[in-house]
């Protein structure tokens, strides 16, 4: 937000929030390269931090909502600081989930690892999905930082290409299945991996929906990306 | 800057203020000002101070013409005509038109006459009718429940807010079409600023309300409508929800949002 308030304190309180937001955003981010580390490389113990890190990722949430609910109750806000503040509320929930995601990603590399013969897997196979996952959330966040809706179109038409990675790692995953029957245990796992891969990118589409928002005032869930491409455009 | 506003909502417009211009003597204090009052609703103005928001409130039953070297131009519309012609009765425009102030005015006399007062210039009521009218415009008002056994006491032994129900009280007893408020609560606790909205919202079925208010959230809270202005110039007019959620243009939304402009 460019312009000041004639209260300094309420926009302290605005960039605060805002703030502890993209804090949480790293943390996730962190988070969620950690898991995918320790899948590359089965490294048992980076999968455990992340499980027990999480707890930090939730309390983070639950604080910026109080802040959140603060701020509403003492300041009434209005027009785009009302925007602002639902779409913060919003993006933390997002975040919180996508958190969830990583640490269901490090359960997963233990359970594979328990039951051993994993490295015939093709886990080295969700490389891509995984770039481009975290990629998105750390982009989505930092056009949130910036109110950049152009960058929040590009994010939008980007998640597709995370389906579609999805869809053609489940095909791959089969096959895998179908040859030896005994992976197939490990190969489920590993589809849990690739939908929460998939699921993440989905957060980060919604945080770059919600910058439309602000800065637009308009609603773009479930509309097609022609309708938020001209909403964008629009003056 | 022109600005031409009207909700787009179909609908009876009960007021239609067209090219109005004001001035205090040689003072340009509203500048070509074009809006509609829709039926049944209530509308609110809203700016900062000076910024004509009670000039126009005051133009819309030509209170102003209590004071020498003020002038309105152009034309409000009510029931096909124009009141600022100068063959308008004013009794009968304000009567049609009412007015509540800042300050709570109740006359120095009985409850129950600071009502019959005014209708006894209209309306020629028998003893039992008047009684009547005095109960219906007090319960209207939402205060009958208080005064109902102190009717004989005077207006003045009230407090603050129910001076001011009193006042509305009033002003309805006289069965007009249209209620200005020109900041109602203003001088008042959250308690009876609580009540004289709630009362406002209840008024909306039958009468058309036009309210003068500081309090943004006010606004927000009872108005359907909402009027910005500033240095005399009407910036925006449209329903209140998108007024405060989407305003169309940065100097609302710089006012409504407390930033510098």
């Amino acid at each position: 937000m460019p312009d000041k308030h004639l209260s300094t304190q309420f926009d302290n309180e605005l960039n605060g929030v805002s703030s502890r937001l993209m804090e949480m955003g790293g943390l996730v981010e962190s988070q969620i390269q950690q898991a995918v580390y320790a899948l590359s490389l089965f490294v048992e113990n980076v999968a455990d931090s992340v499980i027990e890190n999480e707890h930090k990722v939730n309390a983070m949430e639950v604080e910026i909502d109080r802040e959140l609910s603060s701020i509403i109750g003492r300041r009434q806000p209005t027009a785009n600081d009302l925007r602002l503040l639902m779409a913060l509320s919003k993006a933390t929930a997002n975040l919180e989930r996508a958190g969830d995601e990583a640490a269901k990603i490090a359960r997963m590399v233990k359970s594979i690892m328990a039951r051993g013969g994993f490295r015939a897997l093709p886990s080295s196979e969700l490389r891509l999905a995984t770039e481009l996952a975290s990629n998105l959330l750390r982009k989505s966040l930092d056009a949130f930082a910036r109110l950049d809706t152009a960058t929040a179109v590009t994010i939008l038409k980007e998640d597709d290409l995370i389906d579609k990675e999805f869809d053609g790692f489940v095909r791959k995953l089969i096959t895998y299945m179908m040859e030896d029957p005994r992976t197939i245990s490990a190969g489920l796992d590993l589809l849990f991996v690739a939908k929460a891969l998939e699921r993440i990118g989905d957060h980060a589409k919604n945080i770059a929906e919600l910058i439309i928002y602000i800065v637009k005032g308009e609603d773009v869930r479930h509309s097609s990306i022609e309708h938020i491409e001209s909403t964008v455009q629009k003056v | 800057m022109q600005t031409t506003a009207s909700p787009e909502v179909l609908s009876q417009n009960v007021l239609e203020v067209r090219n109005l211009n004001f001035y205090y003597g040689s003072f340009h204090s509203l500048k070509n000002i074009n809006l509609d009052i829709q039926e049944n609703s209530i509308t609110a103005f809203i700016g900062p101070s000076g910024c004509g928001k009670s000039t126009l409130l005051r133009t819309l039953n030509r209170m102003y013409d209590l004071y020498p070297g003020q002038r309105a131009e152009g034309q409000i519309m009510f029931n096909g005509k124009n009141i600022l012609d100068a063959k308008q009765d004013l009794n009968l425009l304000r009567a049609r038109i009412g007015m509540v102030f800042q300050k709570p005015t109740p006359f120095p006399m009985s409850i129950y006459d600071n009502i019959a007062f005014g209708v006894r210039l209209y309306d020629d009521l028998s003893r039992s009718e008047m009684d009547d009218r005095v109960e219906w415009a007090l319960q209207k008002a939402a205060i009958w429940n208080e005064v109902k056994d102190k009717l004989g006491q005077s207006g003045l032994s009230l407090s603050g807010g129910q001076q001011q129900r009193l006042c509305i009280a009033r002003g309805i007893a006289v069965k007009p079409t249209i209620l200005l408020l020109d900041e109602p609560t203003s001088a008042l606790d959250p308690i009876s600023t609580g009540k004289v909205e709630e009362l406002v919202t209840t008024l909306k079925s039958d009468y058309t309300v036009v309210i003068v208010t500081h309090n943004m959230q006010q606004a927000a809270r009872v108005s359907d409508f909402t009027a910005y202005m500033y240095l005399g110039d009407l910036v925006e007019f449209g329903e209140t929800e998108q007024v405060f959620f989407k305003p169309k243009r940065k100097e609302t939304e710089d006012y409504i949002t407390g930033r510098f402009g």
